[in-house]
């Protein structure tokens, strides 16, 4: 493999790295605070792919069509916090698991109804249409380095959030220990509110801003979930940071290992998490 | 984590007659029913003994599996890849093989597996099960995507003497209902077993459980391979009866079906995974029958009668339909009285 | 020092040697030297935050040491597991109470006596048909006093039954060393007489560590004193001793508990 080669695959492993690690930063936060695991999560992920491709259609604007379809994103997470998860915080586990099935099916036929079953594709914005040249030969997709420095940014933000500011300082108190911080007069519902709306919204932007590469198609939601959930547990539950090196790693050995080892290449990923828990079984970062 | 469940593990009487009549009329059934209800009631009974599997992981020792299908479709997958194309296997060393590579399946995931806890636990077995399903999915070897055909049921001939045959329809429905039968009853006897009183501390305490000594690891670990071995036999069958398989059979739906039979009919005792598993089935059926309504296809659309339903039980039976029924059961020593604080 | 009113080293059923245990940049247990001896209660005091249960924890292999020596029966057994550590001839019971709230009390003591007679590879029997089990439980269930209330669920038990039933499933397991954390932790007076009354009958042959705030129940129990402060031993030896050392009556009794 020359370095041409070798660089496109790296960027990729980056971009792929990052995109999962906006989804796995929502679901490591719900899970590490609140305790809830969501199958649905994957769905958030297809919610934003269908939004960018039916907004920028109305609004003739893919970024604009991002900024409109999180604020909406945003908005749904919230109503679905306060109506239905809110209540599911304290039960099972198992409980959580099916309850969060049924939505799966119930989100896949909403969309059916609303959006038909076609795979669609969005157009990448004109600003973003070009090519980097690497070699003679061989260019990069400067919409790929967008999405990449995209996720980076908004990964960056999320983690002055959490560290950086007091409702971040607010909600890793909450994380430490609920009761404590309610009594200091930290409303813990409403850090929940902005802990599952945030992850809602990192997973619907995710999808909207991988519209134009990963197209958008019924059950997309249900594949991406897996990486999403080896990611969380390769890094460690609650883990944001673990979550960033996790999503890094599975970029890596997924991007390369469909180059190298074609036959195995979709094992690896699952190898990898083997590996680490045998060494640790709680996650690389666990809290 | 919440409060450890408890579960209805002595039966009611009344449950108890039910279920005797129920054998009584999956006895007779056949005589009444046409043919292709009769199949549709053996691949019930398939699903059922699934069902039981993943009851004794869940219910009894509280490992939530969202991977538990990969047993299921491993088994069903042996048993293609060990028929030619054009004859019929021996049922007698296949059917002990295809289960033996479904528990070594899950003796090797388990190990992996049971040493995470909680979440974790409920991730990597999903993880793990994906990971088969791509395995198999990719490569033309294993079948791929279109999967592999089982030409012909297995045969049960001893030295030339055929006792029965199961290419004949309600042979296969009996040798069902058998193991349908005899899982169940292993399983109850295991309940009350040394064997399934440490699993059922373990779902109650597990810290307990080591603190007085017991070596939680091995019998969690026992726990798994054993479910993967049941949920072998269910694969197995499934394979015979359908005479195909393909990725879909060890994949995460599947395993959340398997879920969907197992908690809505009561976790623990094994006759709810049953009631469960023939209950769910019936509801598919019916949900996907539906006609259309003011325009809209509810049939089609099936998963959203079945999500809404699965939502519904979840926020308002959490025990159930058994758990519905334990509360009019009088109360004695081992069922409490409610839910605990 | 400690002072042990046996100068016989066989008596001496577990001990531990310079016993350490860090969180992070935090010495919880700082090298604490102990011995539990035969026939004996050594009690462990000290104020809120001294380590007294990180030290039981220790012993009883639920967390492991950063540094020193546990030696049971003659056996070291640093760095075991709880259930390696329980075979080994330890019982402890715990301040929360840890028990198996939806089962019966029976079952509770059925099961911890199972522990020791496992046969985990028995699926087709019954487990409360095994009468070396049954027998063990009854015995435990005596010393405790419950017999009158085993068709009780655990969870539906008075809080007082539910610390006697701590008891009975450690003594189901049939320690020679016990360690018993906060045995009396929200009890009323008569409900505290009758523990201290059972872990009085449970001294002989076995070994007694006791951790506990209810001063009371220490002096009238104790036949050896430990005093903990952040983590450290700062005096150890019989009540008596103990409990006129300045630096004890300084740190911890002076104040009124």
């Amino acid at each position: 493999m020359d370095i041409a080669n070798f660089l496109i695959q790296l960027l990729n492993s980056v971009q792929y790295g990052l995109l999962l690690f906006m989804l796995a930063a929502g679901l490591t936060l719900i899970f590490g605070i609140m305790g809830v695991v969501n199958l649905a999560h994957g769905s958030f992920y297809m919610l934003g792919a269908y939004l960018a491709w039916w907004l920028s259609a109305r609004v003739g604007s893919l970024p604009l069509a991002i900024v409109l379809g999180a604020l909406l994103s945003v908005g749904l997470g919230l109503a679905l916090e306060a109506l239905l998860f809110r209540h599911f915080y304290r039960r099972d586990h198992l409980d959580q698991v099916l309850l969060t099935f049924g939505l799966i099916y119930v989100f896949e036929e909403l969309r059916s109804l609303l959006w038909g079953d076609d795979v669609h594709g969005v157009d990448i914005p004109q600003g973003l249409d070009w090519s980097l040249p690497l070699t003679d030969t061989l260019s990069y997709p400067a919409y790929r380095l967008f999405m990449s420095g995209l996720c980076l940014l908004l990964a960056l933000g999320l983690y002055l959030l959490i560290s950086r500011t007091r409702l971040g300082m607010k909600i890793r108190a909450g994380a430490f220990n609920r009761e404590m911080a309610q009594s200091l007069g930290i409303n813990i519902r409403r850090i929940h509110a902005v802990v599952f709306a945030l992850g809602v919204g990192l997973a619907a932007v995710a999808g909207m801003i991988a519209a134009p590469v990963a197209s958008v198609y019924p059950n997309m939601g249900s594949q991406v979930l897996i990486m999403c959930f080896v990611v969380v547990v390769i890094g460690g539950i609650g883990s944001v940071r673990g979550a960033l090196v996790a999503a890094l790693l599975v970029g890596l050995v997924d991007t390369f290992g469909k180059v190298l080892l074609p036959q195995v290449s979709g094992m690896l990923v699952y190898m990898l998490m083997a590996a680490v828990l045998l060494w640790k079984p709680e996650g690389l970062f666990k809290q | 984590m919440s409060a450890p469940r408890a579960h209805l593990e002595t039966l009611p009487r009344g449950l108890q007659v039910a279920l005797a009549l129920g054998l009584l009329a999956l006895l007779g059934f056949p005589l009444a029913g046409s043919d292709f209800y009769v199949q549709m009631v053996a691949r019930m009974m398939i699903l059922a003994i699934f069902a039981m599997s993943l009851d004794l992981l869940q219910g009894v020792t509280g490992l939530v599996s969202l991977g538990h299908a990969a047993y299921f479709g491993l088994a069903g997958y042996a048993l293609a890849f060990v028929t030619p194309g054009g004859e019929p296997v021996s049922l007698w060393w296949t059917l002990p093989a295809a289960v033996g590579a479904s528990a070594l399946a899950a003796l090797v995931i388990g190990f992996l597996v049971v040493r995470t806890h909680g979440i974790y636990f409920i991730m990597v077995t999903m993880a793990f099960a994906q990971m088969l399903f791509y395995l198999f999915f990719d490569n033309k070897v294993l079948g791929g995507s279109d999967g592999l055909y089982i030409n012909f049921r297995p045969d049960a001939a001893v030295a030339g003497w055929l006792p029965f045959d199961l290419e004949n329809k309600l042979v296969f429905y009996y040798f069902t209902l058998f193991f349908l039968v005899a899982v169940y009853t292993f399983l109850r006897r295991l309940l009350w077993s040394p064997f399934g009183r440490a699993l059922v501390g373990i779902r109650i305490n597990e810290h307990r459980m080591r603190a007085m000594g017991f070596g939680t690891f091995g019998y969690k670990l026992g726990a798994f391979t054993l479910a993967g071995a049941l949920a072998g036999l269910a694969g197995y069958l499934w394979g015979v009866q359908s005479g195909y398989v393909n990725p879909e059979l060890m994949g995460f739906h599947m395993s959340a079906h398997a879920l969907m039979m197992v908690i809505p009919g009561g976790m623990g005792n094994f006759a709810g995974a049953i009631v469960g598993a023939f209950t769910f089935e019936l509801l598919l059926d019916l949900f996907k029958d539906l006609p259309a309504v003011g325009g809209f296809d509810l049939g089609k659309h099936w998963q959203l009668s079945m999500g809404l339903f699965i939502v519904a039980v979840i926020v308002f039976a959490p025990r159930g339909l058994l758990g519905l029924a334990q509360r009019s059961a009088p109360a004695s020593a081992e069922t409490p009285p409610g839910e605990p604080p | 020092m400690t002072m042990s009113l046996s100068s016989d080293a066989s008596d001496i059923l577990l001990s531990a040697r310079g016993l350490t245990r860090h969180f992070g940049g935090l010495a919880a247990v700082q090298q604490i030297d102990l011995d539990l001896s035969r026939d004996r209660i050594h009690a462990v005091i000290g104020p809120n935050g001294a380590g007294k249960s990180t030290l039981t924890h220790l012993l009883s292999g639920d967390l492991p040491p950063s540094g020193g020596r546990i030696i049971l029966g003659g056996q070291d057994v640093t760095g075991w597991p709880a259930e390696r550590i329980s075979r080994q001839g330890l019982g402890r019971s715990y301040q929360k109470t840890n028990i198996f709230a939806p089962l019966s009390v029976w079952d509770n003591v059925r099961l911890a006596a199972q522990s020791r007679s496992p046969q985990a590879w028995r699926w087709l029997s019954r487990a409360d048909g095994c009468t070396a089990v049954n027998e063990r439980a009854e015995r435990a269930l005596e010393l405790a006093g419950l017999q009158s209330r085993r068709r009780t669920m655990a969870g539906a038990a008075s809080h007082g039954e539910q610390r006697q039933l701590e008891i009975a499933m450690t003594l189901a397991t049939e320690p020679q060393v016990l360690l018993l954390d906060e045995p009396l932790a929200g009890m009323g007076v008569a409900e505290a007489e009758r523990i201290v009354e059972l872990l009085l009958r449970l001294k002989p042959g076995r070994a007694m560590m006791l951790v506990e705030h209810d001063m009371d129940a220490v002096f009238a129990l104790a036949d050896q004193l430990t005093v903990m402060v952040n983590g450290q031993r700062i005096a150890s030896g019989s009540p008596a001793v103990v409990r006129t050392d300045p630096l004890v009556q300084a740190a911890y009794l002076g104040a009124d508990e």
